[in-house]
Formats: structure tokens, C-alpha cells, sequence
């Protein structure tokens, strides 16, 4: 279960998320929609530990934990997988070898034994097919040359292998045609589960069609300021966000 | 990449200091008296029970070095050596040269054990180390022994000591040795050739393909001694050898000198590969102690079609002043270098290679990269040359620098000369940092700093790992992440 409490957030003197406060319990996928530049990628950014932001109140528990004073390593590790929404290019790294890298730096944070390469690989392969990732991306340096489509896609797979219990989606249906956004949106939904909580970013209603959230919460101006459930998201289509913007 | 796992808990076992190979071990020497002199010469001419010429030799080339200077156009900074104040001379006392291995006095092979270096032919024979490499091990200024020289023998190859092929073989001695180096070609060669004490030779006979890797791994124990090694491959016509060489040193506050000559001949269609992973000590974090390291290697591509090739990781030493070259003088030659040199600390590495195209069609090839951490500085330094008569030569190169930090620096200082109009040369460089997108991302997926760091640099220097023999690519990123422990954070 995840919750934040009363979140304030600076960036270099402007205050972006001016007191955010959502709670999605296990099992649980909601939805944030706003518009672009209304703090929704700040909020991901934050709860996951990107330097550069000043956390001026507030609290992020997963499982009752405050884990605004973790490393981003730590908070991974706890189970926290934040997939982006420009994933970054690791030159000269194939995609297996890091999957391998960050499910082994999980397990040894947590104690746990290394995989045995054999049991690696049959969990890869079958997340991989699942994702319709052939063998050849798998062994092309991480993102280095991907198409949008592939880039979201080898995200899912990493979240699929790194068995996070809090998933947050920032914009992944960004830059996505709809061949790529259902193969991404069924990856998505094969991984929904009753112990996984899930919480999707993004500013068109359309991907909603295929992850269909429970909750929807209308972010502006550094805040939610409505939440409904997923009707919501198709009153936001028709009627689009300008009535939310006087709530600043 | 279980490298990363493994290399972490190994290095944090290490705790304080980062280099592993920092011990010292408990044996009996026989040492020369400090400094250098004519008599020094002749004592370790004597030592070795050499001919009248190869004495002869050394004291030509000891007086040259007497009139020359050190020279000081690499960007390195380090205080004026004082040649009195080293041994050049230090042997295992038990050990006068090469023997069985039964002979090897335990203490010694406890430490090339302890270096992981497989010296017993029957665990490698067992397939307890997979793939079979030959190895001469070299303890200060000797030999201690050469594995697999028997079965080696059977195809006519010669894998043996220097010391041993001077008394052995003198015709290929005389024929080949100083005929790529030359005796007066630098300050540290022409002192090289006075006071050589060990190394390796390797001679490939006509049409022969070398059955296993050959290896070489040098280690200095003694305090205050200068390692002068000395190393000669021959390869005949149609023939190819693949050659590795190691190095460590235990951990000492003084600098100790360390001055080799590596002369490589491919004759026509012969190809040479040799590999170097270079991990002397290199100071402490202070910058304290250390090894200075200077290098002359040369191959000479003599016939034609025939290729030598440099692999080089370079993580140790508090200086390296080294520039592996390729003289491509058969027609249809080809050279490469590859090099991945990793800087930390107060380290400092001058290096780069030099292509000198000779022979018509020649071509040659450059991939280097360069990783500098901590308060280092690291630099490549290239020539690309074409003679009047290299007409078609071709010569791409492609060097990267990594910066980790920012009080560190990478610099790329390119020479070229093409004396024809026929040529191509191509050159590409980049400088990049690890961004804070790049740790971010791998942290959110849960490396820690440092894991994250080592797996940005081993995808850096990938394709120059891929140019490593299969044994020595795991090694070398475990050597990659030993030495950048303590770059961040
Ligand atoms: N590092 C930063 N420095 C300065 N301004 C920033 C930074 N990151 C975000 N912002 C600003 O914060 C606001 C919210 O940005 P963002 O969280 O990316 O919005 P969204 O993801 O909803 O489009 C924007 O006005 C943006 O310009
Ligand atoms: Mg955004």
C-alpha cells in the first residue's frame, strides 16, 4: 500500500507539488491525469529519490514506511519500480546483462541468493515473449537505438522481472502507436495483482481504455483536486481540464 | 553480471586499501647492490652465466645510456629518479632459473596461487581452468618456472626465459633481439637493455598454430628493486600466437621502477596477438608509493599479410608512460590497438600507440578508452604516419574518454603525418561523463552507486573487452570495478 501525505515540493525556489495527498491500497490501480507541466512526472520523480528536489513537508509510506529517506537503490529494492517516461540509454550495456544486474543487486539487497543463470534466462525468455521481445533486443545495448515502442516495452519487461509491489507509469503511453500500446497495456495488465499496487500517469484517456483503473484522481497545479472512478477519465476527454484550473 | 556481486564483496573484504594483490612474501633473496654501474652490468651478465657478446651488448648500451636524458614531453609529473637508490637485481634465493615445478620453492608457488594464476600443469590438464594457457612466471628479476614447455616443444614452439634462450638459442637472439627496439631508441629501453634481468621468449615455427594461449605474469616482491623485464616473440611465416602478460606488485610507500622492452616480429602472414593486463600497484589513496611504469613495446609487422594486434587494460601503476606500436612494413600489413586505461586516485597514464605505415595497402586500427576517476589524469596519445610509399594506407581511429567526477581529466593528443596522397585516416573522438539521468535510472533499479558506476564503465569499454581472450574478459571486469571503488560517492 502506498500513501502520501501532504507532499510539498520545491525546484529551485518554485514550489511544483503544493501538498499531495493519495492513497492506493494493495491491488489497487489508479490513475493520475493533468496536463503537461502540472507536476505529474515531479511527483514519480520524487517518490522514487531523484536529487535536485527539496522536500519541503509531507511523507511517502510504502507498507507504512517512510521511504523519503531511502537511497533510490533502497526504495527499488522495497519494492518500488518507477517506469519512465524518457527511459535512458546505457551504451555498451545488452539489455540481458543489465536485467541480470539489477535483479541480482535486488536479491543481495534483500539478502537473498543470486540467480542461477539457467533460471534467469527461462524467466526472461518467458517475460520477453509475453512483451513480444525477441532474442536480438535483448542483446542490443539498453534503450541505445530503441524505437518508442521498444523502449516502453523493455520497461514493462524490467518490471515484470524485478517484481515490484508499487509500479508507477509515468506517460508510458507516450510515443506508443496502437499496435505498441496494446502489446505495452496487455503487459501491463498481466502483471495486475492482487498484492501490486499500480498507479498510471497520464494526460490522454486513452490509455485508460486498456488499463482500466479503479480510481481516477484529476491532478492541477500541483495537487489532486478531483478523484472519481474510471467515468471520470472520459468526462476529463470531453470536457478537458480547463474547468480544474481556477482550483490554483 | 555476477563480475559486479563477486568484485564488491571482494573489495569490501579489502577494506581499507583497494588493491588486492598488496602482499608480500617471505623469501630469501639475492640481491645486487643498490645503483647502477658497469660493475652492475657485468654482475648480472655474470648472474645469469651469459656469453661474452650478450655482456658486450649490455655494456654498449649502457654507456649510450649515460649519455642520454629522460625525456619529458609525456604530461606526467613525478620526481627525478634517483637510479642509485635501486636494486637492479633481486632473485628468489633457492631460484638460479627455470626449473620443474617440483623444484619451485613452495613459498612461491603460494603466491602465484594466492594471485590466481594457474601454475600447476595438472589442474589445468584436470580442466579445473578450463581452457589450457602456458604460463612463465617471473619473480622480480627471474624466471621461476614456464608450464607446458614440453608439450609446446612437440610442434617445435620455443616458450622459455629469456635468460635461457640467450645460452640456448644465441642465433635467434643475436638475429632478432634489438632489431625492433633498437638499442639507443629511448632513455628507458637503452636502460633496459643494460640491465634486463628475465622475461619471456616465444618462437613460433614456420606454419604452426600456437595450441594453446602463452602467458607471462611478472611480479615484483622486493623493496626498492627496478623489474627490467625483457620479452621477445618471433613468429615465422604463416603462423599465429596469442600471448597474455600480467602484472601485480605488493603494496609499498616507496615508487619502484619498473622499465620493460617487448619487441614483437611477425614474419609474412604470421599474426600476433598479445594482451596485456596491467595491475601494478598504484599508490595509495594519498597517492603514496607505487609503480612507475615504462613501457617500450614494438612489433614489427616484417612480411607481408602479416597482422600483430595490441590488447591493453591498464588499471594500475601511480605512473604509465607506454605506447604499444605497430611498424607495418610488409605490404598488406595490419595493426590494432585496443585499450581500455583506467585511472583513480593520484594516478597518471600517458598512453596511446603509434601506427607507422611502411608497406603499400597497409591498414591499421585504433580503439581506446579511457576512464579517469578520482584526482587523475589520463591521456591518449597517438601517431598515425604514412611513408611515401605506404600508398593506399588506412588507419581508423576511435578514442572515448569517460570522466568520473570532476577533479579528474582525460586529454586526446592525436599526431599525424602522411607523407602520400593515397591515405585515409580517420579519426573520431568523444569526452563524456556518466550522467545523473544514467545513475539514476540504474538506481532506480536498484544498484547501489557503485554497482551502477561499474556497469556504465564495463558497456563503455565493450568493445575492447570483446578483443580479450574469453579467460581474461572476466578478470578484467572484475579488475575494472576493483579500481574504481571509491570513485563516487
Ligand atoms: N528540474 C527542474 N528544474 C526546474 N523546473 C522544473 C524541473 N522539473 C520540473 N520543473 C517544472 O515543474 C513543472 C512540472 O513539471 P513536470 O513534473 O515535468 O510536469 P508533467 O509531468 O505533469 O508534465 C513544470 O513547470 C516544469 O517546468
Ligand atoms: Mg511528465
Amino acid at each position: 500500500m502506498l500513501e502520501i501525505k501532504d507532499l510539498h515540493v520545491r525546484v529551485e525556489d518554485k514550489e511544483i507539488l503544493k501538498g499531495v495527498n493519495l492513497t492506493i491500497p494493495k491491488g489497487e490501480v489508479h490513475a493520475i491525469m493533468g496536463r503537461n507541466g502540472s507536476g505529474k512526472s515531479t511527483l514519480s520523480y520524487v517518490m522514487a529519490g531523484k536529487e535536485g528536489y527539496e522536500i519541503t513537508k509531507g511523507e511517502v509510506l510504502l507498507d507504512g514506511k517512510n521511504i523519503l529517506d531511502l537511497d533510490p537503490n533502497e526504495r527499488a529494492s522495497a519494492g518500488l519500480f518507477l517506469a519512465f517516461q524518457y527511459p535512458i540509454e546505457i551504451p555498451g550495456v545488452a539489455t540481458m546483462t543489465f536485467l541480470k544486474a539489477a535483479m541480482n543487486a535486488q536479491r543481495k539487497a534483500r539478502g537473498e541468493d543470486e540467480l542461477l543463470t539457467p533460471d534467469f534466462m527461462r524467466e526472461v525468455k518467458a517475460a520477453a515473449k509475453l512483451l513480444e521481445i525477441d532474442n536480438s533486443m535483448l542483446k542490443r545495448p539498453l534503450n541505445v537505438g530503441f524505437s518508442g515502442g521498444e523502449k516502453k516495452r523493455a520497461e514493462i519487461l524490467q518490471m515484470a522481472l524485478l517484481k515490484p509491489k508499487m509500479c508507477v507509469f509515468d506517460e508510458t503511453d507516450s510515443g506508443l502507436d496502437i499496435d505498441a500500446l496494446r502489446i505495452v497495456s496487455e503487459g501491463v495488465n498481466a502483471l495486475r495483482d492482487e498484492n501490486r499496487s499500480m498507479l498510471v500517469i497520464t494526460h490522454y484517456q486513452r490509455l485508460l481504455n486498456y488499463i482500466v483503473p479503479d480510481v481516477v484522481h484529476v491532478f492541477s497545479n500541483g495537487k489532486i483536486v478531483k478523484s472519481g472512478d474510471k467515468s471520470l477519465a472520459l468526462e476529463l476527454e470531453e470536457k478537458g481540464y480547463a474547468q480544474y484550473d481556477e482550483s490554483a | 553480471m555476477p563480475a559486479i556481486k563477486e568484485t564488491i564483496d571482494q573489495v569490501k573484504e579489502i577494506d581499507l586499501e583497494k588493491y588486492k594483490y598488496g602482499f608480500e612474501t617471505e623469501i630469501e633473496s639475492d640481491k645486487a647492490p643498490k645503483g647502477l654501474s658497469e660493475d652492475i652490468v657485468r654482475f648480472i651478465s655474470a648472474k645469469k652465466d651469459e656469453p661474452e657478446w650478450m655482456l658486450q651488448w649490455r655494456l654498449d648500451a649502457y654507456k649510450r645510456w649515460l649519455t642520454m636524458k629522460e625525456p619529458d614531453w609525456a604530461k606526467l609529473d613525478y620526481p627525478k629518479i634517483d637510479f642509485n637508490d635501486i636494486y637492479f637485481y633481486a632473485a628468489p634465493k633457492s631460484t638460479s632459473g627455470p626449473k620443474s615445478l617440483d623444484e619451485v620453492d613452495p613459498e612461491l608457488l603460494e603466491t602465484y596461487k594466492k594471485l590466481g594464476i594457474p601454475l600447476s600443469e595438472h589442474a589445468v590438464l584436470a580442466g579445473v581452468e578450463g581452457a589450457k594457457i602456458a604460463v612463465d612466471a617471473v619473480f622480480d628479476s627471474v624466471s621461476v618456472v614456464t608450464t607446458f614447455r614440453e608439450e609446446l616443444a612437440k610442434d617445435g614452439i620455443i616458450f622459455c626465459s629469456i635468460s635461457e634462450a640467450i645460452k640456448e638459442h644465441p642465433e635467434l637472439i643475436k638475429k632478432y633481439l634489438g632489431s625492433v627496439v633498437p638499442v639507443t631508441d629511448n632513455y628507458y629501453s637503452t636502460l633496459n637493455c643494460a640491465v634486463f634481468t628475465d622475461g619471456s621468449f616465444v618462437y613460433i615455427p614456420k606454419g604452426v598454430r600456437c595450441p594453446m594461449e602463452l602467458s607471462t605474469y611478472f611480479r615484483i616482491n622486493e623493496k626498492n628493486t627496478g623489474q627490467f623485464e625483457r620479452t621477445l616473440i618471433i613468429a615465422e611465416e604463416d603462423t599465429y600466437v596469442s600471448y597474455l602478460e600480467g602484472c601485480t606488485a605488493p603494496m609499498r610507500d616507496e615508487n619502484q621502477l619498473h622499465a620493460a622492452v617487448v619487441e614483437l616480429v611477425a614474419l609474412e602472414n604470421a599474426e600476433i596477438k598479445y594482451s596485456t593486463v596491467q595491475n601494478w600497484y598504484p599508490g595509495n589513496k594519498e597517492g603514496v608509493g607505487g609503480i612507475y611504469n615504462f613501457v617500450t613495446k614494438r612489433g614489427d609487422c616484417r612480411g607481408d599479410n602479416s597482422k600483430i594486434s595490441w590488447t591493453q587494460v591498464e588499471t594500475g601503476s601511480a605512473i604509465t608512460w607506454k605506447y604499444p606500436s605497430c611498424i607495418l612494413r610488409g605490404d598488406g600489413s595490419r595493426g590494432e590497438f585496443y585499450s581500455i586505461a583506467i585511472s583513480n586516485g593520484y594516478q597518471q597514464i600517458d598512453s596511446g600507440t603509434k601506427m607507422i605505415h611502411l608497406g603499400k595497402n597497409t591498414s591499421s586500427k585504433v580503439i581506446a578508452k579511457g576512464i579517469a576517476a578520482g584526482f587523475s589524469d589520463n591521456t591518449y596519445r597517438g601517431l598515425i604516419s604514412a611513408h611515401k610509399k605506404a600508398k593506399g594506407a588506412r588507419n581508423f581511429t576511435q578514442c572515448d574518454s569517460l570522466l568520473i567526477g570532476d577533479k579528474c581529466g582525460a586529454h586526446t593528443i592525436p599526431y599525424i603525418e602522411a607523407k602520400n596522397s593515397s591515405v585515409v585516416f580517420e579519426h573520431e573522438a568523444t569526452t563524456s561523463k556518466i550522467s545523473d539521468d544514467q545513475m539514476f535510472y540504474c538506481q532506480q533499479r536498484g544498484l547501489n552507486e557503485e554497482e551502477a558506476v561499474a556497469l556504465i564503465v564495463n558497456g563503455f569499454v565493450r568493445d575492447v573487452l570483446q578483443h580479450l581472450p574469453m579467460e581474461f574478459m572476466v578478470e578484467t571486469q572484475k579488475l575494472i570495478n576493483i579500481s574504481l571503488e571509491g570513485s563516487v560517492g
